[in-house]
C-alpha cells in the first residue's frame, strides 16, 4: 500500500508542497534576496513536473536502439526540450532579477523589503 | 515574399532588436532608425496579412520550417490575431517615434539599450498574437515580460523597486500558465492550439481540465492585472520610463486578455460547465474591480497613477464581455481591447509630454496647461471624453456593445456596473479637464522648452495621430466591426 503511494502519487505531493513553498516565500520573505531565491524554487518545481510526466518505468532514452520501434521503451522526450527552454528562461528571469538587486542596493543601500520602502517614501 | 508574411511581423522586429545595439555604437539616430523602420515593416506585414486572410476567408495556417503540426509550430493569423497584431504593431511604431524626444538625452549605450527592449517587446506581444502552439505563447509571454521589467526598471530608482516586485509576481503568473500547459499536454498530449480544440471537448469533464482552467485565470489574471491579482500594476505603469510607459500601459496588458479569449472561446469549449462557471466567476471578479479600480482612480493626486487605477477598471469591461460570453458581448470586449489601447496609450502620451516640459506628474500642477500645450490637451480631452463614453468617441462604442450583450444575456447587474462606472470616470476626468481649462494659471518651473511648437515634432505627431485614431475608431467603428471584428469571434464564419 505504502509502497504503491511512494512509486505513483508520492512525486506529484512533492511538486505540489515545493511549489507551495516557493509561493509562500514569495510572498512572507523580507529579504529581496530570499524572495529571489524562493521564486527559483518555485520554478524549479514546474520544471520537475514536467520531467515527471515524461517519466516511464522500464523505459530508456528517446534513441534507437537495435532497431525497436516500441514506443513504449523510450521515454517522452519533449517536456524535457521544453525544459531546457524554461530553464533558460528561468536563468534569464533571475539574472534581470539579480541586476535589478544591485541596483536597489546601490540607490537604497538595503535588500530588506520595509527598509527599502522606508528608504523609499522618504 | 508574399508567403512569408506572418514569419515577418516576428521576425523582423526580433532581428532588429539584436541589431540595434550595436549599429547605436556607430551612430544613435542610426539606431532610431532601424527600430522605426522594423516596426514600420512588422506593420505592413500584419496589415498585409490581415487583408489576404480577410480576402481567403479562412486562418492562414503558416509552418515554420516547413514542419507539419501537431510536431512542427505553426503560426496561424486568423481576423482576431491579425487584427491584434495590426494594433500593436501601430501603437508600438508611434510610441517607438514619440521615444526620440527622451532618447536624444541619452549616452550610446542607454540608446542602444532602449530601442532593444523596446523591440523585444514588441516581438514578444505580436509573437503572442500570431502563434498557434501553447508553449510557443509561454515563450513569447515570457520575452516580452523580461523586456517590460527591464523597462519599468528605466524609469528611475522607484522603476527599479517596481520592476523586481512585478518581476517576481509576473513570474508566478508565467509559472501557473506553465502548469496549466503541463496538465493539457498531460491529457492530451499536444501542444498545438488547433490539434487542442479538436481533442479537448471529450475531455471537459475532467478534473485535470478543471486545474488547467484554474490555472489559466491565475497566470493571465496576474499578467492582464485583473482585480484583484493588480497588486503590482499601478507602481509598474507610473514608475515606468515616460517613453516606454504608452507601450507597457496601452499594449501589455491587453495581450494577456487577448490570449485568455483566445483559449476560452477557441480553443475550450464556452458552453462546458467547467468555463461557463469559470467565466461567471471572472465577471463577479471584474464588475468589482471596475467600481473599485475607478474609486481608486478619483483618490489619487498622481495623473498616472489615476491612469493605473483606471487600467484595472478598463481590464475589468473586457473581461465582464468575456463573462457576458454571446456575440455582441464579445465584440465589445474585442472592440475594447482595441479601443482602450489607443485612449491608455494616448493618455500615457500626454502623461510623458507633460513631464518632458515641466518634470511634473501632480493633477494640481496641470492648471491651465491649455494655454501652453493647446494641440497635447486637446488629445487628452478627446481620450477623456472617449473613456468616459460620450459619442462619437470610440470608448462609447464599446461600451454600447457591452451593454446590448447584457441586455441580451440578461445579465442586468452588469448594466448597473457598467453606467455607474462610467459616471466615476467622468468623476475623475473632468477633475483634470477642470484643472487644464478652467483653473487660474500657476507659476510651473519649464525644465525643457520648445520652439516653435508646444513639443518637438516627433513627440506631438504621435499624440495628435492616436488622438485622431480615437475620433476615427469611433466615426468608423460600424465597419471595423462588420468588415474585420465580426469574423473575429467564434462561428463567424472562419
Amino acid at each position: 500500500m505504502i509502497e504503491n503511494f511512494l512509486s505513483s502519487s508520492f512525486i506529484y505531493w512533492l511538486i505540489a508542497i515545493l511549489l507551495l513553498l516557493g509561493i509562500f516565500g514569495i510572498l512572507e520573505c523580507n529579504n529581496l534576496m530570499k524572495k529571489l531565491m524562493a521564486m527559483n524554487v518555485m520554478q524549479v518545481a514546474v520544471i520537475i513536473f514536467f520531467l515527471v510526466l515524461a517519466q516511464k518505468s522500464h523505459a530508456t532514452l528517446p534513441v534507437m536502439f537495435n532497431g525497436d520501434v516500441n514506443i513504449d521503451n523510450y521515454v517522452n522526450p519533449l517536456p524535457h526540450a521544453l525544459m531546457l527552454t524554461a530553464i533558460v528562461v528561468s536563468l534569464s528571469t533571475t539574472g534581470v532579477a539579480l541586476a535589478l538587486l544591485m541596483r536597489i542596493q546601490k540607490r537604497y543601500e538595503a535588500i530588506e523589503e520595509d527598509d527599502v520602502l522606508r528608504r523609499m517614501n522618504k | 515574399m508574399r508567403e512569408q508574411l506572418p514569419a515577418l511581423i516576428v521576425v523582423v522586429p526580433l532581428l532588429a532588436a539584436l541589431l540595434s545595439l550595436f549599429v547605436s555604437y556607430i551612430s544613435k539616430i542610426l539606431a532610431r532608425w532601424v527600430a522605426i523602420a522594423a516596426l514600420l515593416v512588422a506593420h505592413l506585414s500584419a496589415i498585409g496579412a490581415l487583408v489576404l486572410v480577410l480576402r481567403e476567408g479562412a486562418p492562414w495556417h503558416y509552418h515554420f520550417g516547413a514542419w507539419e503540426p501537431p510536431w512542427g509550430i505553426e503560426y496561424v493569423i486568423d481576423p482576431l490575431g491579425g487584427a491584434m497584431a495590426v494594433l500593436i504593431s501601430f501603437v508600438s511604431l508611434f510610441v517607438a517615434i514619440y521615444s526620440g524626444g527622451f532618447s536624444r538625452e541619452f549616452n550610446w549605450l542607454k540608446t542602444g539599450g532602449y530601442y532593444t527592449l523596446f523591440l523585444l517587446l514588441t516581438t514578444g506581444l505580436l509573437g503572442m498574437v500570431v502563434t498557434g502552439d501553447v508553449f510557443n505563447l509561454y515563450v513569447f509571454l515570457e520575452i516580452s515580460s523580461l523586456a517590460g521589467y527591464a523597462l519599468i526598471a528605466f524609469g528611475g530608482n522607484r522603476g527599479t523597486v517596481a520592476a523586481f516586485r512585478y518581476l517576481l509576481v509576473g513570474t508566478i503568473g508565467a509559472s501557473f500558465y506553465l502548469l496549466g500547459i503541463g496538465y493539457l499536454y498531460a491529457i492530451t498530449g499536444s501542444l498545438n492550439m488547433v490539434d487542442l480544440a479538436e481533442l479537448l471537448p471529450p475531455l471537459m469533464t475532467s478534473p485535470v481540465f478543471l486545474m488547467t482552467v484554474v490555472m489559466f485565470i491565475v497566470g493571465f489574471g496576474i499578467k492582464m492585472a485583473m482585480f484583484p491579482l493588480h497588486g503590482w500594476q499601478p507602481d509598474a505603469y507610473s514608475y515606468a520610463h515616460p517613453a516606454a510607459a504608452p507601450l507597457i500601459a496601452g499594449v501589455m496588458g491587453k495581450v494577456p486578455a487577448y490570449a485568455a479569449i483566445r483559449y476560452f472561446f477557441f480553443i475550450f469549449a464556452p458552453t462546458s460547465l467547467v468555463v461557463s462557471k469559470a467565466l461567471t466567476v471572472m465577471g463577479w471578479l471584474a464588475a468589482l474591480g471596475i467600481i473599485i479600480g475607478s474609486i481608486m482612480a478619483i483618490a489619487q493626486k498622481d495623473f498616472r497613477r489615476m491612469l493605473a487605477y483606471s487600467s484595472v477598471a478598463q481590464i475589468g469591461y473586457i473581461v465582464v464581455g468575456m463573462a457576458i460570453g454571446n456575440m455582441y458581448g464579445l465584440i465589445g470586449a474585442i472592440l475594447h481591447i482595441v479601443n482602450h489601447a489607443f485612449m491608455k496609450s494616448t493618455l500615457f502620451l500626454v502623461a510623458g509630454g507633460v513631464k518632458w516640459r515641466t518634470g511634473e506628474n501632480n493633477i494640481e500642477k496641470y492648471a491651465a496647461l491649455c494655454g501652453k500645450m493647446p494641440l497635447t490637451m486637446a488629445a487628452f480631452a478627446v481620450c477623456a471624453l472617449s473613456m468616459v463614453g460620450i459619442p462619437p468617441t470610440a470608448g462609447f462604442f464599446s461600451k454600447w456593445y457591452l451593454i446590448l450583450g447584457a441586455i441580451e444575456a440578461d445579465l442586468w447587474i452588469y448594466i448597473v456596473v457598467i453606467v455607474l462606472s462610467s459616471l466615476l470616470n467622468a468623476i475623475y476626468f473632468f477633475r483634470v479637464i477642470e484643472n487644464i481649462y478652467m483653473k487660474e494659471r500657476i507659476e510651473v518651473r519649464e525644465i525643457r522648452t520648445s520652439k516653435p511648437l508646444e513639443l518637438p515634432l516627433n513627440m506631438l505627431v504621435p499624440i495628435v495621430v492616436l488622438g485622431l485614431g480615437i475620433l476615427v475608431l469611433g466615426i468608423f467603428n460600424e465597419s471595423i466591426v462588420t468588415q474585420i471584428l465580426q469574423y473575429a469571434i467564434p462561428g463567424g464564419g472562419f
